[in-house]
This record gives C-alpha cells, structure tokens and sequence, in this order.
C-alpha cells in the first residue's frame, strides 16, 4: 500500500474499523525522523557522503586490526624496510608498506588510520558539547530575555568574534598542547554560531500559542524549553552540528599542523602534513594521502549535512535549490584550500577567508 | 472612575470579577539603551463580571485589547492596576508558584488551532500535558484519561499517537478544548475560538463548547469579533473599543436596542442570512480608523469617529452606567445614548466624509 494510501484511508471515513485501526498503527510510527530518514534515502549524493562516513568510522575502530595485518605499529620507525639509501621515505607499495612510509621511515597508511581516531574523535566529542552548550545558552537566552539575553548575546557575539587560533596559540603555549587544551579549545569555539541560531529560533517558536498554552497549564519554564521548544529545535541542531564537526576536525589539523595540537610521536592529519612539508618535493604520497583523507572526510561530512537539511524540511528542495548549489560550490572551494597545506597556516584555518589570511 | 461594585451583580454569583483593570505595555525605542518613550493603553479601566456558569462574551475589533483582556485575567501577563478575583480570591499578579493552583481552574483555549498545538509533539503528550505538569496522574492512568477526554470532545481515542498536523482545523481545535478540560477547570478562557474555522465546523465546535458548559456546570469569558457568534452562546455581552467597555449588559437589550453608536455601527455592519432584511437595513459607516492606542482621544474614546459626538465628547470620558429606560444591568459609556427608533444612518457625520 502507498504512502498516501495510508494517509486516505487513515481519515473518519465510513471504511472498515478494523482496517482503519491497521492503518491508524501504522501511521503512528511514521514520525519526522522516519520521514526525514525516506527523504534521505533518496539522496544520492547524502547517501554516498554517509557510505564515505561510515567508512572512515570504521577504518578508525578497527585500526589495530590492520596493525596486526601489516605488523607495523603505528609509532615504529623501519630505517631498513622504511626509508631508502638516501634516509627517504619509500613509495607506496614498497616492502609492505601500502601508501609507503612517512620521514622517520613509518608506515603512512597506518599513521593516516591513526590520526582518524583522533580526528573523529575529537570532531564528535567538541561537537557534541558545543550543541549541548549551544543548545543551553540558546535557549535561556531566548526563553528568558532581557538581562539575561542581553549577557549572553553579547558573550556569544565577542565569541564569535575572537580570533580563536590567537586563543589557541596562547592556550598551548601557557598550558602546553595536549589533547583536552585543543579540545576544550575547539568546543568553547563551536558553541556560539549554534547558541546564535537556537536563540533566534527560541525567540519565533516562543511567541507560538502553545508556549502560551504551557504556561497557562502552569508549566514552568524549564519545562517548555525542553519539551516545548526543544523538539522543535532537534532538525536544524542537528544540520549544524553535521556540518560543525568537519570544522572541528580542520581546526584539530590546524593546530596539529602549528605543533599546538596533538604532538608527536601520536599521529594526526595536521602533525603528518607538517611534517610533509620536508619531503613534498620528493615524496608526493607523505602529504597527499593525508591531505586527501581530510578533504574526503570534511567534504563527506558537509554534503551529508546539506542532505539531511534537504530531508528534514521537503521544501527546501525546490526553494532553496539555487542556494544549497551556491552553497555547495563555495564549501567546496574551503575544503581545497584546508587540503592546500602548503600554502601557509592560515589557510588551513576553519574559518579566516583566505583574503584576510597573513 | 467608575463603581465596580455599582456595576456586578450581588458578588456571591460571580466566579470572576475584573475591577479597573488597566495594561499598559511600555513602548520602547533606543539601541543598546531602551527608552520608554508612550505606553500601549491597551486596556483601560475595564471592570466586568461573569456570573458563575454563565458565558460572557467580549466583541471588538481587533486592537481593543480583549484579548490582552484575558490574559490578564488568565494571570498570562502581568497587570498594570486593578484587580482580578476568581473565586472570591485576589489572584492579581500572583507569583507563579501561587498562580499554580489556581491554573488548574483557569484554563485557555486559543484561536488558532495550529498554532496552539505544538507540532512536534503527539495529541496523547499534549493533552496529558496538564495531568503532567501538574502530576495528578501517570502511567497508564493518565492515558486512560487522556483518551476519555478525547472520547468526549469528539474524537478518536485511537489517535492517541498521532501529530498533530495529522487532524483538520476543527480536530485540532477539539485537541485544545480537551486540553482546556482535563483539569476540570471551572472557567475557561475561549479567546476566538472558532474565528479561524469553517462555518460548518464553527457551529460543531460551539455545540461542543455549550454541551461542556451544561455537563460540567463551566463558566466562560468567550472573545470572538462575530457579533452572531457571541449572541448565539452568550448569557451577556460586554463591547470593547480601544481598551474599555462601551456598552455591556444581557445579550437581548444590548442587541436589540443599543445604546452605545459604536454598538449599533456594528451591529448594523453584520451581515444578515436573509437578503430582504439585508437591502432593509441602514449601515452605519464609520469614518476613519481606530485610532492608535498609544495616544488615544481625549474624554469618550470613540467621539472621532462617532456620528453623534458633540464638543463634550471630547472633554469629558462618558461613565459606564445604566441609561434612562434600561435595566440595571444594561450599561453604557455615552453621553448621547442611541434613542429607539433613532437614524444613525442618516445622521451626523457620513456625509461629511
């Protein structure tokens, strides 16, 4: 039976009472997230971008698993097998090395596998809690007003405005890099453009009757925020923070990349792609399979996002069509730049427009 | 300044009285520094009173603040002056922890019937919302009475879990009445309840509304800008322009001969079914608009625009009071009453304009 079968007959018609109740289970389980989820699926560009995701997901969990398969832990240099007679990193293929070693003689595609852990990690975690803070001080912000908008606003505004890597840079020098600086670093930098919109949403959901009716049954105010305004809240989070975490994951490269972030001999994108920057004159695959790994992992994660925003909202696809192209072409532009590694760190930032880069 | 006692009924029979009820909301401008440069008068000096299972209903246009009227009363909004008493108690600008009990027993029903429903929640959460706020049941309890509840006002207690986008306006509306009734209210705030639907589904939702009134013995302040609306379920009418009460009284006298012009202006602007009586009666046209709140006109708020309005109108504010040859509870704010037979029509200001 179709779809919009379902919904004809599910009506107070004078049909069969039994086949109406049939239908009418059925049509309780199809919430939004199953609607969004038949829309996704039509997707083909969010689907590939999902395949590429779960990938990538899975090559970081089962790292140690191609340890065992190629014997080459991740932090062990091979002078003999791993570097040539002039002390260089061996091609691809080379003595068992698939996408060759890296300058100390290491096993690259190993490292790569390595530096996804941390990545995505860190990319899922500060996402994570900058949508939870985002979402927090959104909503109060929203919910409540006045004086306690007007602090938060303006806190989240002079966040949005602080030039982070200044930040970062000051952070690692004063309490030394580590994995919790960078991360706490990334999430206090990812919460305020998502506070930014849970406010402005806050605001136009609050001033619907049924806030006013909560009220009016004596809900208090924490109450409607989480159950009234909250649910309605979830889809465009939820695009935000799909597309906010490979923008945590160039940042965590940045600051690798600026010896801020995760520091030798654990691998990352960014602290391979410095360390390239030696032999890229004549070891082409140091840095290109990890600049590839960060430009298929960002650019998956941003055209899932765009898919899921097209699914959860069906008229986004005939609107807004010439926007999310628009969109699609300049994200684009910003993952080849964080791929150009070269270039200077600036380009490697997250969010400088490489105009106003150094 | 008007008597409120003067003007309600003996005060043992009302559930609620409203005395000089004022709101004022401030208008401000500025950027970082706001201002309050005028205030909104929105209601002004409003006194009425609701009889216990009665239904009073409250007609004007929109912007002359009945709405903000019943939010004032449902305690939605802060009051700037007067005083509201439901059920013999001063529940004016309680603390939301001392409203609590007292929102068990005012409850609302809003106008539109998508926008007072949230979309993202199930008709069996949003109609259990009361039971659960205010934990009176849980569990399958609560379901149990959510779907007596749905049983009652009309529909399906089998689409329990459904959304709501999955009903028409009128289902939609019937979720609301469920939800103004679960806590057993004893007054219920009906802010244009059917404004926003059909004809035929108007009717439905009134017959429902007067079948409730009738089982529970419930007390409604009914606001609607459709005259025919209101007589057809009210016991007394109270009219609103600009903040105060023009005219109030039963429903018979106040229709059948009004005293107030704005009364009889609208009156004789409501459409009528037969098409005889239609070409037969004389429109009264206003001139210009109602006028801005924030600076409304000196003495009688309606002498701008009123046909009869002479130099005094506009000096002095008319008392809402019985006039010659109406009953006690027949009152109006005029200093030239309509007379029976009167021609406004043909009067004053319409060939001016």
């Amino acid at each position: 039976m179709s779809v919009t079968g379902l919904e004809f007959a599910g009506q107070e018609t004078a049909a069969g009472e039994a086949a109406l109740d049939a239908d009418a289970a059925k049509i309780q389980g199809r919430s939004q997230w199953q609607l969004t989820w038949r829309r996704l699926r039509q997707d083909k560009v969010a689907m590939a971008a999902l395949a590429v995701i779960a990938i990538m997901i899975l090559l970081a969990i089962f790292a140690p698993a191609f340890v065992t398969i190629t014997h080459h832990p991740p932090n062990i240099a091979y002078p003999n097998t791993g570097e040539d007679a002039a002390g260089n990193p061996v091609a691809p293929g080379t003595n068992g090395f698939w996408l060759g070693t890296d300058g100390t003689g290491r096993d690259l595609f190993i490292r790569i596998l390595y530096g996804a852990r941390i990545s995505l990690f860190v990319g899922f975690v500060t996402t994570a809690i900058g949508a939870v803070a985002g979402v927090a001080v959104g909503l109060m912000a929203g919910y409540f007003g006045g004086v306690v908008d007007t602090v938060l606003a303006r806190f989240t505004d002079a966040v949005l405005a602080f030039p982070y890597v200044v930040l970062a840079l000051a952070l690692a020098v004063v309490l030394g890099p580590s994995l919790t600086v960078i991360m706490g670093v990334i999430a206090f930098f990812s919460w305020a453009a998502i506070a930014r919109i849970v406010r402005g949403q806050t605001l136009s959901i609050k001033e619907k009757e049924y806030i006013e009716a909560a009220r009016s049954l004596g809900a208090g105010p924490f109450r409607i925020m989480f159950l009234d305004i909250l649910p309605n809240l979830l889809a465009p989070v939820l695009v935000l923070a799909t597309l906010y975490i490979p923008t945590a994951v160039v940042f965590e490269a940045t600051l690798s990349y600026l010896g801020l972030g995760i520091q030798p001999p654990t691998a990352s994108w960014g602290n391979i792609m410095a360390d390239a920057q030696n032999f890229y004159q004549t070891s082409w695959w140091y840095v290109v399979f990890p600049a590839m790994a960060l430009l298929i992992t960002t650019l998956a994660f941003n055209l899932f996002g765009d898919g899921i925003r097209d699914a959860m909202d069906p008229r986004t696809e005939r609107v807004f069509a010439a926007g999310r192209a628009r969109r699609r072409g300049r994200r684009g532009k910003r993952q080849v730049l964080a791929d150009d590694s070269q270039s200077g760190p600036s380009h490697v930032a997250p969010y400088i427009p490489p105009a106003g880069g150094s | 300044m008007s008597d409120p006692l003067a003007q309600t009924a003996p005060a043992g029979d009302d559930l609620v009285r409203v005395e000089n009820l004022v709101k004022h909301f401030p208008v401000r401008a500025g950027g970082l520094i706001r201002r309050t440069v005028g205030q909104v008068h929105a209601v002004d000096d409003v006194s009425l009173s609701i009889p216990r299972g009665k239904t009073l209903g409250l007609v004007g246009e929109t912007g002359s603040g009945k709405s903000t009227l019943a939010r004032c009363v449902a305690g939605l909004i802060p009051v700037t002056s007067g005083r509201v008493i439901f059920d013999g108690r001063d529940i004016t600008n309680l603390s939301r922890g001392a409203m609590r009990p007292v929102r068990r027993e005012i409850q609302m029903i809003f106008q539109d019937p998508y926008s007072s429903l949230n979309p993202r929640r199930r008709v069996g959460a949003i109609i259990g919302d009361p039971f659960a706020i205010h934990k009176t049941a849980t569990g399958a309890e609560r379901k149990r009475q959510v779907q007596e509840l749905m049983e009652r006002v009309g529909l399906n207690p089998e689409h329990y879990n459904r959304f709501p986008a999955e009903f028409s306006g009128g289902q939609r509306q019937r979720i609301g009445v469920a939800r103004a009734l679960a806590l057993k209210p004893k007054l219920i705030i009906c802010d244009e309840p059917v404004s926003a639907l059909d004809v035929s589904i108007q009717a439905q939702v009134l017959n429902l509304l007067a079948d409730l009134q009738r089982d529970y013995g419930l007390t409604y302040l009914f606001i609607a800008h459709d005259l025919e609306v209101v007589r057809h379920v009210s016991d007394s009418v109270a009219v609103m322009y600009l903040g105060r009460i023009g005219e109030s009284g039963p429903i018979e006298p106040v229709y059948g001969s009004p005293r107030h012009p704005y009364t009889a202006a609208l009156l004789s602007a409501a459409p009528a079914a037969d098409p005889d009586a239609a070409a037969a009666r004389q429109r009264i046209i206003l001139s210009g608009d109602v006028p801005s709140p924030i600076d409304p006109p000196s003495g009688c708020r309606f002498h701008p625009r009123c046909p009869k309005a002479e130099a005094v109108c506009g000096q002095q504010e008319p008392q809402l009071e019985a006039k010659a040859g109406d009953t006690a509870t027949h009152l109006t704010a005029c200093h030239f009453p309509v007379q029976a037979g009167e021609n406004l029509a043909a009067a004053g200001r319409s060939e001016l304009t």
